[in-house]
């Protein structure tokens, strides 16, 4: 059984984004990189299903700039057997993603397709989901948990009051939550071993598909700043504060 | 134009975050249905139609439809959507699992969690856990928008809209529904409290976050947490404000004991008064605090409830 593991290289979530003072978006020149946090889930979670018995390939698939292959070792380095790179500099938005991602799934035939939930740079949370419908499979999103047995994959997910489980028939999508595992360290060994294995560079042309971007940025501006606050020497300067200044108690 | 807005709802009610999205369903012009897909969900149609500013209230009754599987929700809403100009969800857990398969399947980009309708055609939303705001436009014949609460105010009541059954579409037979913990609690829900008092790390353990209790009850306020808290297994998964947790705006947010990191943040600052207690001066909550106290959380909280009389 085949599992995809979607990737995505983002700005690394400790980085604090400035915003371009020509408004044309945020600067990331220079910036670090990273493979986006809820995707190094995905790709534990698809090893502990390989290391479990319940998998036998894991494929690892990014789709953008030609640095993408970065990620796509780490990937390799935490135990995915192979990595395709969909390589183009156009702009991705989640819709073209999708459609590319459907081509690679129809050439590998998986049987289960993990995504990161969102990406922390533009933190749509569409992807995966979008992949499901174009693909006609049933999704298990925000899941803490993932159980595959006898062709079906359970899944607890977190939603907004609590957990909820739902059975899907494979093959399915899943998309990552926080809580469904903690991602290894990756060891020098295994970063080593990961600069062997295959990695193959197709175009979004030999996969048939049209990536331009449906949404317009037509500007990236600084959200409304606080003005500085006070420290106040004791509650009861506090509470009067919050009583007869803020009027919010 | 016209806008379809897909409730949130469990059948009995509906939840609050339909209110706000249909407010941002009036602004985008044109007149606004709202599509109740439920099982026995009468009661939840009747409240849609009493929203001010509804024209029509769609309701698709069928077992399939009972705990609000993406799948069979959204080939609903497929099956509808025909003329309209703009399809809306709430960006909640329900909202943004269904809402992309729409898009997909309409074959338009989704405009995930708008703070702002600045035409019909363009929306602002934030990108890079809220530090920067983006201004998009859509040229998509269809936009299918999920809407952030806190953005929005909840519609008024006063409506009365006629009630349309419509045709269920057939469940799809690859998902079914398992089973559901819900946490239950007299306190206000998260997104929609007035007050909420929130810990961090700095709580220490969950039997520690039982300090923060009577502080709560006198406010009358919902409890929430930083990611590290709910990491550490202090409090359960719900209670997490942030990024990747839930987006508040609260009159007052009372932040104890939490550093204050970005993701944290990017949940909590739009709160209308912050106070933050925490023992380290450079803490980065103070940045964002209206009111800081610097000191032992566990002395100043049972101050502050003792204050409050």
């Amino acid at each position: 059984m085949k599992i995809l593991v979607p990737v995505k290289r983002v700005v690394d979530y400790n980085v604090k984004v400035r915003v371009k003072s020509d408004g044309t978006g945020v600067d990331i020149a220079n910036v670090k990189m990273s493979m986006n946090p809820f995707d190094e889930i995905a790709v534990e979670e698809a090893m502990r299903l390989k290391e479990a018995g319940k998998a036998s390939e894991v494929v690892a698939v990014s789709c953008g700039v030609a640095q993408c292959q970065e990620t796509l070792r780490t990937a390799l380095a935490i135990g995915a057997d192979r990595a395709v790179l969909v390589e183009t500099d156009a702009e991705l938005q989640p819709l073209a993603v999708a459609k590319l991602l459907k081509a690679v799934a129809d050439k590998e035939q998986p049987q289960l397709i993990i995504l990161g939930k969102q990406a922390i740079d533009d933190d749509c949370n569409q992807t995966g989901q979008m992949l499901a419908a174009l693909l006609g499979w049933p999704q298990a999103t925000f899941a803490s948990k993932v159980v595959l047995e006898d062709g079906k994959a359970t899944v607890t997910r977190e939603v907004d009051g609590g957990l909820e489980t739902v059975a899907l028939t494979l093959p399915a999508i899943v998309t990552t939550d926080l809580r469904l595992n903690e991602p290894r360290y990756v060891t020098l060994p295994n970063i080593m071993k990961a600069k062997k294995k295959p990695l193959d560079v197709v175009k979004p042309a030999d996969l048939g598909v049209d990536v331009t971007a449906r949404l317009k940025t037509l500007k990236v501006a600084e959200p409304p700043k606080r003005s500085a606050g006070v420290k106040v020497p004791d509650v009861a300067t506090l509470v009067a504060k919050l009583k007869n200044e803020a009027k919010v108690i | 134009m016209t806008a379809l807005v897909v409730a949130e709802h469990d059948n009995a009610s509906l939840k609050g975050s339909t209110l706000n999205t249909v407010t941002a369903a009036i602004q985008c012009g044109g007149e606004v249905h709202i599509l109740v897909a439920g099982h026995q969900a009468a009661a939840a149609a009747e409240a849609a139609s009493k929203i001010a500013g509804v024209a029509k209230v769609l309701v698709a009754d069928a077992a399939q439809f009972a705990d609000g599987l993406a799948e069979n929700v959204a080939e609903q809403v497929l099956a509808l959507a025909g003329t309209y100009s703009h399809i809306l969800a709430p960006a909640t857990a329900y909202g943004k699992n269904i809402l992309p398969r729409v898009a997909a399947k309409l074959d338009v980009g989704q405009i995930s969690e708008i703070t702002k309708v600045d035409a019909p055609d363009t929306f602002e939303r934030p990108i890079y856990a809220g530090n920067a705001i983006a201004t998009v436009q859509s040229a998509d014949a269809v936009k299918v928008i999920t809407v952030r609460g806190t953005g929005f105010d909840a519609a008024a009541q006063g409506g009365n809209a006629a009630i349309e059954n419509v045709t269920a579409v057939a469940d799809s037979g690859k998902s079914a529904f398992v089973s559901r913990e819900l946490a239950t609690s007299d306190r206000p829900e998260l997104t929609a409290a007035k007050i909420i008092v929130s810990g961090g790390r700095g709580m220490g353990s969950s039997d520690n976050f039982k300090i923060l209790e009577p502080l709560a009850d006198k406010l009358g306020a919902a409890m929430g947490a930083s990611r590290a808290a709910v990491d550490a297994g202090f409090v359960p998964n719900d209670w997490q404000v942030g990024q990747t947790g839930k987006i508040v705006a609260p009159q007052l947010y009372i932040a104890v004991g939490i550093s204050g990191a970005i993701q944290h943040l990017a949940g909590m600052k739009d709160s209308k008064t912050i106070v933050a207690i925490n023992k380290d001066p450079e803490a980065p909550i103070f940045s964002v605090a209206d009111y800081g106290i610097v000191g032992d959380l566990f002395d100043i909280v049972p101050q502050l409830v003792a204050e409050l009389g």
